[in-house]
């Protein structure tokens, strides 16, 4: 969110006027009050297009400053509450430039877009008018030293009377983008001032969660109310759950294989009135009766599944602690499984784990021989649960 | 022959004496690769002994390649560790580094690639891949050995799971080699680089190629495979159902506002001319048909 990616700016000395937070309209007085009355009141979302979604909006006084903060806050915008503002003084801006750092993945090193044309969408810009959008590319082994920062300055074209600071605060953001372990920062718009000093009014980081280990103080800038409450759960229990809208639970292992369980599920769902893959769920190589029931737990818990397709390749994992792992699951889950399960199990030792689950004989499995098969018949339930109370 | 890995690499493994390291080096003893060392630092001069092999333990990669001779290295220490180690068997001069461990910050995989280019002496695999295994011949990470044979389809994909799940559904044709490259954003060895070693491989006669949401490596694929390859190739694609803005298990795996979605994959691999699959087995189906006819 803007306030924290600022907070990250100050701490590594780039110009940044930070503004109060607040999570109630009667605070917004105050922070007003202290601000010398006239501010922005912006919503703290991690979305981008606050703006147009009318989450900005300008506050001649105090007063003005709680009833535009009543009105933001609670709003949602592309799917985020609302439950922060910031109350910032407003800026007086000269120009507005547009800067980021981000991961490359295409040439595998960083890159540098930056722009002269601030203030709105980047893909806007390098869309009609490619010519102002500067992109350079970063060597990871030699990063952004003074050199570098002047030939960003000079691609882009910053006028002459910002260039020196500018190669400054280019260099600070360098220091926030490789100490911080991002994968990006941006800043939009970057500010020339009334005054001529540069200042980031807004801005966005991405951290790379693999470098967690690192930052200890990161998990603090995880917005846990913002997460959806079963994936807030599935987190919890360290598993890997993404919340889609959707009739049939997914458990699969790997994460490649979870995404391509999802398609085939949607395919087959195209010939059972249009039912959908409720959740990703990557149960990776453990498959304990822990982490299976673990797993069903969070899926049984979405009130929109109406079937669940377990759907795992013993490569590692073999087929029979799987099945295991689901009959004992079952067991633990107790009159919680109330939803059909269809089981696909193939790859290693996969005789005995159908084996397993044929004696088990639980009244909510039925196995299946394929993939394609499976999801076919987890979507051809679901469509029939689905259907089933409109008939009554 | 076989791309990369033969029946002749020399097999060192970073992190052996660690849990996963040493299940998985079982597993290539008894898939019958040489694996000649183990690289663990402070624990040099042990020996470690598994079902059909005793291993020798070095405090370096340039001590066991001295002692050993090896020519490929497989990864499996943690995440904090993994850039030294990898820059560890490049100054070693090992040409092939296969890192297995999942979680390397993203700005430690772009150094390491880059010192690793600097050099230009060592491939890199991964990391967050399962490696790489010539059927028969020779297996460096940890994809199951007994799922298929050796025969004339070549693979390359993004995810574990979903090569094995391509290897099991295409076992009565087997495979020369299998690469699986990793799910992260910055990756060693991308589609494009197997592509071209299986076009140059004489035991290589159609190519399965799987890809998933994130990035425009199969854009860039496609377009490699219209200008530079004869062989057929087959493609799949994953993540048709993935929500923008979501990570679906692997860190690269994202669809950014309309960019890295499926669908662009899919239509950028079929407008040069190869078959995608909707699903692993219809994928499967269109290569039985390719080799057979």
């Amino acid at each position: 969110m803007e306030y924290q990616a600022k907070e990250l700016f100050a701490k590594h000395g780039v110009p940044v006027t930070m503004g109060v937070v607040v999570e109630n309209p009667e605070d917004a007085h105050d922070a007003a009050y202290r601000l010398g009355g006239r501010v922005v009141i912006k919503a703290q979302v991690q979305a981008g297009g606050r703006g147009k979604a009318g989450g900005v909006k300008l506050a001649e006084s105090p007063e003005e400053a709680v009833a535009k903060a009543g009105e933001i806050l609670g709003m949602d915008i592309k799917g985020h509450t609302v439950r922060r503002v910031l109350v910032a003084p407003t800026a007086d801006i000269a120009e507005e430039y547009y800067f980021s750092y981000l991961v490359d993945r295409t040439n595998r090193r960083y890159l540098c877009i930056a722009s002269t044309e601030g203030g709105v969408e980047i893909e806007v810009t390098a869309h009609e008018n490619p010519d102002a959008v500067a992109q350079v590319t970063i060597d990871p082994l030699v990063g952004v030293d003074d050199a570098k920062a002047r030939e960003i300055v000079e691609a882009t074209g910053f006028p002459a009377e910002v260039a020196d600071e500018a190669v400054g605060v280019i260099q600070k953001l360098w220091t926030v983008f490789t100490e911080e372990d991002a994968s990006l920062v941006e800043v939009n718009p970057l500010v020339r001032l009334g005054d001529g000093h540069l200042d980031a009014l807004d801005g966005k980081v991405t951290l790379d969660d693999n470098a967690g280990f690192r930052h200890t103080d990161h998990a603090a800038f995880e917005d846990r109310a913002a997460a959806a409450p079963l994936e807030a759960q599935a987190t919890a229990k360290g598993l890997n759950y993404v919340k889609l809208d959707g009739e049939v639970g997914i458990i699969g292992n790997g994460a490649g294989l979870v995404m391509s369980t999802l398609d085939v599920v949607a395919y087959a769902g195209e010939q059972h009135g249009g039912v959908r893959p409720a959740n990703f769920l990557d149960i990776g190589g453990g498959a304990s009766a822990e982490v299976m029931a673990d797993g069903l737990h969070i899926i049984l818990s979405d009130p929109q599944v109406q079937s669940v397709f377990v759907n795992v390749f013993g490569g590692i994992t073999a087929c029979d602690a799987v099945a295991n792992g689901i009959v004992n699951a079952l067991q633990l889950l107790g009159d919680e499984a109330n939803k059909p399960l269809v089981v696909r199990l193939d790859g290693n030792n996969v005789d005995e784990g159908r084996r397993i689950l044929d004696e088990a004989h639980h009244p909510l499995v039925t196995l299946a021989d394929t993939m394609d098969g499976g999801a076919d018949r987890a979507a051809e339930l679901a469509a029939a649960a689905a259907a089933a109370p409109e008939r009554t | 022959m076989a791309i990369f890995l033969t029946g002749d690499s020399k097999v060192i493994v970073q992190g052996m004496t660690g849990s996963e390291g040493s299940k998985h080096t079982q597993r290539m003893l008894d898939s019958g690769t040489s694996v000649v060392g183990g690289v663990t630092p402070k624990k040099g001069g042990q020996t470690v002994d598994f079902e059909g092999a005793s291993v020798p333990v070095f405090n370096s990669v340039a001590e066991a390649v001295e002692a050993t001779g090896a020519d490929v290295s497989v990864v499996f220490v943690p995440p904090r560790f993994t850039k030294a180690a990898v820059v560890e068997s490049v100054d070693a001069g090992i040409p092939l580094i296969v890192v297995i461990t999942e979680g390397v910050p993203v700005k430690d995989t772009a150094e390491l690639f880059a010192y690793a280019q600097s050099k230009g002496t060592s491939r890199i695999i991964g990391p967050n891949c399962p490696g790489l295994i010539s059927p028969g011949k020779s297996n460096a990470g940890i994809i199951p050995a007994d799922i298929t044979e050796a025969g004339r389809i070549g693979l390359v994909s993004k995810s574990g799971t979903l090569t094995y799940q391509m290897m099991y559904e295409l076992r009565d044709i087997g495979f020369s080699s299998a690469v699986g490259i990793g799910g992260d954003p910055i990756i060693g060895t991308t589609h494009i680089d197997v592509l071209q070693a299986f076009e140059d491989d004489p035991d290589t006669e159609a190519i399965v190629m799987i890809g998933e949401i994130g990035g425009d490596a199969e854009e860039r694929a496609a377009a490699y495979i219209q200008d530079n390859i004869t062989k057929p190739v087959v493609g799949y694609v994953a993540g048709f159902t993935a929500p923008e803005g979501k990570t679906m298990g692997h860190a690269g795996a994202i669809v950014s506002g309309s960019s890295g979605t499926a669908q662009a994959k899919k239509e950028a691999l079929e407008a040069a001319g190869v078959k995608v699959g909707r699903t692993p087995s219809e994928t499967a189906q269109l290569m039985r048909e390719l080799i057979q006819s």
